[in-house]
């Protein structure tokens, strides 16, 4: 029987040699993950499962990440329960401030996932390690207590989506924009239940910062989880990591499909997405009337090395536009020495940038630039619902680092292809 | 077991940041996280709501965050049940672990207006629409998500040896 990438991890996971969309079943997982807001829910929940101990204390992290640096008593609260928790637990991956990034650019700059994983988190970005050929997906978090409990978790196994990538992308043209440019094609719901799985000759030119940008936007489709082949780049960046030995699916030849897309890479505009949803895309060059009064660059979706290494070139000896204020917000410690050493937080702090130590902080409304009533909003992170940075009439514009970085510029949304043209010249 | 009350009406795609706002997730008390509920989109929601009353809104409903918060601030907030064509999966697997019962159906998320009164009959799947005198049926769970909900949540199913 043929199956998909997504179906062969799933049936592995679960001890088949066979699974079908829709079919039920319960499977190990490799990895649990949950973070500071999440886990306390699961730990409230956890007596409940009645076990004495997690059942394996080096396959559980726990990522004081989204209201960190504690924002207020209340956030100190969540983190030290869950710092509490770890230390009773004997939890080996716990990452405290200092130490931690943002999750899902944290676990696998930290080797913690590999290729033919199954991974769970109490976070719906977690689908984001799909890019290392994984299968993984955001849960809730007595579904996170229930997996720290028995190792084990159910699932309903997904059909799949095709994407077929050729070519390579445009100049600034990067991964955010692939995947805001689906999103917009298929909707919020496009893909719900469903595995997006990407393939083609275009995937080659892909790289992993790119892939981990677009498997993480796979919610926003509504998917279970987004995939990637593994090929010499996956593997090249599974083994610099120091992760453990890969297991390679791959999808058969004649594995059914719900639907196949094919993308020319070249055909991909600089997208961004209007408010309040993700799927109302437009060209970023019909931004020129939106005038903003900031602009975020980070998260899991977007503060990877080369996402600050665009938004540096792009703004290299210049300033930021007078009314806009502008958040750079490197994913991990490991990227903010990185861009330290490489100049692009001197580039930041030059132009009138203001550089933040790792959080998921303004891309939920938590903390670290929050907007007031009536303010926009160019940010690099993944949803643009009613509220979700601030006041309930703030507005997020969801684009890429170097439609960020140019709009930070100019004032208004810009399209970065055409304003480094207008600069050459 | 029956569930009876008055419809608040909602469309489609009602993300997780509506039902509750990152802002009041400081929190995992579900008496704190109901005075917050729908409240950005719907500021009267926390005040007018009663114990036994329904959520019947559109497609997709509880897309965005893992956030277990939305589900446990609406069942705090004494809804019954919420009917929707379609859910996100997370809030589908997080309604159905903490035991929030939710129902598919197109058609009942179509006819139903806001303020109806409904009434659901959830060993049937039929839902009674009272003020219209209507009846709707909703897509039956699978036999393992229906032995998980009687056994009335993720944490009892596991304890009884459902994972083995």
């Amino acid at each position: 029987m043929k199956m998909t990438m997504t179906e062969k991890i799933l049936a592995h996971a679960a001890g088949k040699d066979f699974v079908k969309p829709g079919e039920l079943i319960m499977a190990d997982v490799s990895l649990v993950l949950g973070n500071d807001i999440t886990s306390f829910v699961a730990i409230r929940e956890w007596p409940k499962f009645g076990k004495e101990k997690v059942f394996d204390k080096d396959r559980i992290v726990l990522t004081p990440d989204h209201f960190t640096p504690n924002k207020d008593i209340k956030a100190a609260i969540q983190c030290k329960c869950m710092r509490e928790f770890a230390k009773k637990e004997g939890i080996t991956n716990y990452f405290e401030v200092g130490r931690v990034g943002i999750e899902h650019a944290l676990l696998p700059e930290k080797g913690l996932v590999t290729a033919g994983d199954v991974v769970v988190g109490a976070d719906s970005h977690t689908c984001t390690y799909g890019a290392l050929g994984a299968f993984s997906t955001g849960i809730g978090s007595t579904d996170m207590a229930a997996a720290m409990a028995t190792g084990k978790l159910w699932f309903k196994v997904p059909s799949s989506i095709k994407f077929i990538l050729h070519g390579k992308f445009r100049p600034y043209v990067s991964g955010k924009d692939l995947i805001l440019y689906i999103i917009g094609k298929i909707g919020v719901d496009g893909a719900l239940y469903k595995a997006m799985e990407y393939t083609g000759d275009g995937v080659s030119s892909l790289s992993m910062d790119d892939r981990f940008t677009i498997a993480n936007m796979a919610i926003e489709a509504g998917a279970k989880n987004g995939i990637f082949p593994v090929d010499e780049k996956t593997l090249d960046y599974i083994e610099k990591h120091g992760a453990k030995e890969p297991v390679v699916y791959t999808s058969d030849e004649g594995a059914v499909y719900d639907e196949v897309y094919e993308i020319n890479l070249e055909d991909v505009p600089s997208i961004v997405a209007y408010p309040h949803i993700p799927e109302n895309t437009h060209d970023a060059k019909e931004g020129k009337d939106i005038k903003i009064d900031q602009v975020v660059i980070g998260s899991c979706t977007n503060g990877r090395i080369s996402d600050l290494e665009i938004a540096a070139k792009v703004m290299e000896g210049k300033t930021v536009h007078p009314d806009v204020r502008v958040i750079v917000i490197p994913a991990t410690q490991k990227i903010y020495k990185e861009a330290m050493e490489r100049g692009y937080l001197s580039t930041f702090i030059d132009a009138g940038c203001v550089v933040s130590t790792p959080t998921c902080g303004p891309c939920l409304g938590g903390h670290m630039g929050i907007l007031a009533k009536g303010e926009r909003c160019v940010s690099t992170t993944n949803r643009n619902f009613i509220g979700r940075m601030g006041d309930k009439e703030s507005e997020v514009y969801l684009a890429s680092p170097a439609t960020a970085a140019a709009s930070a510029i100019t004032g208004y949304i810009t399209d970065p292809g055409t304003f480094m043209e207008g600069e050459k010249r | 077991m029956k569930a009876k009350g008055k419809v608040f009406k909602y469309g489609d795609n009602i993300d997780t940041d509506v039902i509750i706002a990152a802002r009041y997730l400081d929190s995992n008390d579900p008496d704190e996280l109901k005075k917050h509920c729908m409240a950005e989109i719907d500021p009267d929601f926390p005040d007018k709501v009663q114990k036994g009353d329904l959520i019947v809104a559109g497609d997709n409903f509880g897309c965005g965050s893992s956030r277990e918060h939305a589900p446990i601030a609406i069942k705090a907030s004494g809804i019954s049940v919420v009917i929707a064509p379609s859910f996100a999966r997370i809030f589908y697997r997080n309604a159905i672990n903490i035991g929030l019962p939710i129902l598919e159906c197109r058609e009942a998320s179509e006819k139903i207006n806001a303020g109806d009164e409904v009434e659901v009959d959830f060993d049937t799947g039929v839902i009674r629409n009272m003020s219209k005198k209507e009846e709707y049926n909703a897509m039956p769970f699978p036999p393992f998500i229906q032995e998980l909900m009687k056994k009335g949540g993720l944490a009892e199913f596991v304890k009884a040896g459902g994972f083995n």
